[in-house]
């Protein structure tokens, strides 16, 4: 361990400010590449499934009429 | 499998999306391993710098994002490449895949530099060679983004942006020997494949470690992204209506 206590930590020496926000912004950035990926893949799986469910409502449909 | 019958079948995007399903888990696994791993030991273990204190461990998160940015830009004009020569499908797909996260790693890495510059140059941003060619390099990546939405044909689109991800990496080596072609405020390079490093080793494999994290995480969200691209641009076939049906992705 390079620090005596966690508030030594904290302050990095006088630096705190300037490590805590470059760690805190790597983590925004991280997070919101995987978050974003996570959001779309659900998006276009909600997506294309209601078109899947709707041309097979409309082929029903279409059968019916015919019978 | 032989070359010749993998490059043909990297030509159809069904047959690697269905191998690559596990890909992206392995990779994000480790990505988070070594990261967490690596920033713990970077933060809280390696001794301070004796020059420069506790700000040097910016380092741990500046170096491997800036790394990956180019990487990740290098492989688009790879990608690029393959468009143009070959009109290779998964080619396309992997340049579109691939902007998001170059682009955040970029901004990232002149964020962090920004951050550690104040403490130690005196100054948020200096007009220096490494920095400018590392800001030309974000606007290359603007530039690929706002290719493919402007225009609306997907093959025309896909041609422009590798075009100009391909004349863009002229850019790599300028940013690798800014450093040593121009008189800069930046320092050279931390790592290099030729020689030993000038850092103790408690202070480099944390870097070590981490720079292999990012790439890992590199890995994880490119194939993520590239997997649910083919799914859209396959979206109206039979074997995607499957894998919709299934809800397994």
């Amino acid at each position: 361990m390079s620090f005596d206590s966690f508030a030594e930590f904290l302050a990095m020496g006088g630096h705190g400010l300037y490590v805590w926000l470059a760690y805190a912004a790597t983590i925004v950035v991280v997070l919101a590449n995987v978050l974003s990926l996570r959001l779309a893949r659900k998006r276009f799986l909600r997506e294309a499934l209601a078109v899947v469910r709707r041309k097979e409502t409309a082929q029903a449909a279409a059968t019916e009429a015919n019978s | 499998m032989g070359i010749k019958e993998l490059w043909h079948r990297l030509g159809s995007p069904r047959w690697f999306f269905e191998m690559s399903r596990r890909w992206p888990w392995i990779f994000g696994g480790l990505a988070l391993l070594l990261l967490l791993s690596g920033t713990l030991w970077g933060l809280a273990f390696a001794p301070a710098d004796y020059q420069q204190g506790n700000s040097f461990r910016i380092m741990y998160i500046h170096v491997p994002t800036s790394l990956v940015a180019q990487s990740a830009y290098i492989v688009m004009g790879v990608a690029g490449f393959m468009l143009l020569v070959w009109r290779m499908k998964l080619a396309d797909m992997v340049l579109s895949a691939i902007v998001p996260f170059g682009m955040s790693m970029t901004a990232l890495s002149l964020f962090t530099g920004a951050v550690w510059g104040r403490p130690t140059w005196g100054a948020w941003w200096v007009w220096d060679a490494r920095t400018t060619s590392m800001l030309v390099l974000l606007f290359l990546y603007f530039g690929v983004y706002a290719l493919r939405q402007a225009i609306p044909r997907q093959a025309t689109a896909g041609r422009a942006c590798a075009v100009l991800a391909l004349v863009g990496t002229i850019n790599i080596p300028i940013i690798k020997y800014s450093v040593d072609w121009w008189l800069t405020l930046h320092q050279p390079a931390s790592f290099t494949l030729t020689e030993a490093p000038s850092m103790p080793m408690v202070m480099w494999m944390p870097l070590l470690v981490n720079v292999l994290g990012v790439y890992c995480l590199f890995g994880a969200n490119l194939l993520g992204r590239l997997r649910l691209e083919i799914l859209k641009r396959e979206r109206s076939t039979q074997w995607v209506r499957d894998v919709v049906l299934s809800g397994r992705t």
